[in-house]
């Protein structure tokens, strides 16, 4: 055992921060003054490799919260703002490797269903084509996630206000949660991010857009720095047909509960059981 | 008798006023998009005198295109002409410009309730315990030109096969 140690040492710096960094505990089973040491360690790692001094939060859950997305199909033109919002918001690798937590897919008007002649790498002059409607894709939130069943090492969970997380020191990289994924919502740090140091967002949280490392996997977190403060997510704010909404499931008074009682409304491929937490509406 | 007059027209203003200002909920809006140095209105038509004739607007204003029923209507079905800084309503009420949803939502009813529930349109900020601001109808919609305009896509992703300098 000592030996195997040994040898998983060898790979990383033989640094004091490089060591408590591979002892560190699982996220969950921290203590508070756990949590800050690796919080002051992550804060000057970052500062050391950006020049920038970067604030994460660990921000936890409040009760009676059950966050929910509503994404309205009657006015996506698929004009792909909030893909690049949400890179610019949750620091993800710029180019080699490119990854990005929302797809955007045209389908065919009158054939919704038929996801496998969808098309994501489409780029005319302009949107809206004719014909054509646009259905942005990413993480579902499901209440019952297979990706968090299939994790061998629990490194990836549901919280309780519903936000499906990842503890990316915890992650070993198997990538068994995207293969579990239906909805192709996680992505894998292939290698070392390109993330400069320029376009680096420094409101972090420890389970969302703090900085990634090499070999592990990441997702949408509803922009979990910012709706546990009570601001919208990046890319409903930047969306510019607002056909992206958000709120509290367990609000009856929320944007979210409204268009679920008034709107004909559709969750992606209900028939899984994942039960996810985005709804695809129709206002018109 | 003189004082007691005096104090029920006090009392009933006192009344009136939160029930004038309860009538219709206020929402917190963005402010209206103006063109740069075309507001308040009245800078250049206090001193015009008023002509109701519905006609094409040759000298002023010629940018504007109006493609929104424009056979029905004209400026000042929507704009008040006594006093410019302000719009009007079908049935009269002079409103302020930070109010237009009003206006908009005489003949969009049903969008007007999808709006107010936050259903249509946009608001940015805080949803809880901060500044939260709702887009007005006129921030996304040109009034005089409503449908939305296409646009350009921002860059699809870089397909597999072509990442890493293959």
């Amino acid at each position: 055992m000592g030996a195997l140690a040994g040898l998983s040492l060898g790979s990383l710096s033989c640094t004091r921060a490089g060591m408590e960094e591979f002892l560190q505990k699982h996220f969950r089973e921290m203590s508070e003054d756990e949590k800050k040491a690796v919080i002051r360690r992550l804060e000057a790692k970052y500062l050391k490799k950006y020049g920038k001094k970067v604030r994460i939060s660990t921000q936890q859950a409040e009760a009676g919260v059950l966050w929910g997305y509503g994404l309205d199909l009657s006015r996506c033109i698929g004009c792909r703002r909030c893909v690049y919002a949400c890179v610019n918001e949750n620091n993800q690798s710029r180019v080699n490797p490119q990854l990005q937590w929302i797809r955007v897919i045209r389908l065919k008007k009158g054939s919704l269903i038929n996801l496998e002649n969808a098309e994501h790498y489409y780029n005319p002059e302009t949107v809206p084509e004719p014909g054509f409607m646009y259905m942005p894709v990413q993480c579902q939130q499901c209440e019952n996630p297979p990706c968090v069943r299939v994790c061998p090492v629990k490194a990836t969970w549901k919280e309780p206000d519903g936000i499906v997380v990842v503890d990316y020191n915890w992650c070993i990289g198997c990538r068994y949660c995207m293969a579990a994924c239906p909805y192709k919502g996680r992505v894998f740090n292939w290698a070392e991010p390109n993330l400069p140091a320029a376009e680096l967002n420094t409101e972090v949280h420890y389970l969302g857009n703090r900085p990634r490392m090499k070999n592990v996997v990441e997702k949408c977190t509803f922009c979990i720095q910012r709706v546990r403060q009570g601001r919208y997510p990046a890319c409903v704010e930047i969306c510019p047909t607002g056909t992206r909404k958000f709120g509290n499931l367990l609000d009856p008074n929320s944007e979210i509960r409204y268009l679920i009682e008034n709107k004909r409304v559709f969750r992606l491929k209900e028939d899984f059981n994942t039960d996810p937490k985005f709804y695809y509406f129709f206002s018109a | 008798m003189k004082r007691v007059l005096f104090f029920i027209s006090v009392i009933s203003i006192a009344l009136w006023l939160p029930a004038s200002a309860a009538q219709h909920d206020e929402y917190p809006v963005a402010s209206p998009p103006f063109s740069e140095g075309i507001f308040p209105c009245s800078s250049c038509h206090a001193g015009l005198e008023l002509n109701t004739k519905k006609r094409e607007l040759k000298d002023e204003h010629t940018s504007i295109r109006l493609h929104h029923a424009e056979k029905e209507r004209w400026c000042l079905d929507c704009h008040n002409g006594p006093d410019r800084d302000k719009l009007k309503l079908a049935d009269g009420e002079i409103i302020d410009f930070t109010e237009s949803y009003r206006l908009c939502g005489q003949c969009h009813g049903n969008i007007y309730r999808d709006w107010r529930a936050g259903i249509h349109g946009k608001r940015v900020g805080f949803f809880k315990g901060g500044k939260r601001t709702y887009f007005l109808c006129v921030n996304c919609h040109n009034p005089h030109d409503p449908k939305f305009k296409p646009l350009k896509p921002e860059p699809p992703p870089i397909r597999p096969e072509r990442q890493y300098g293959k």
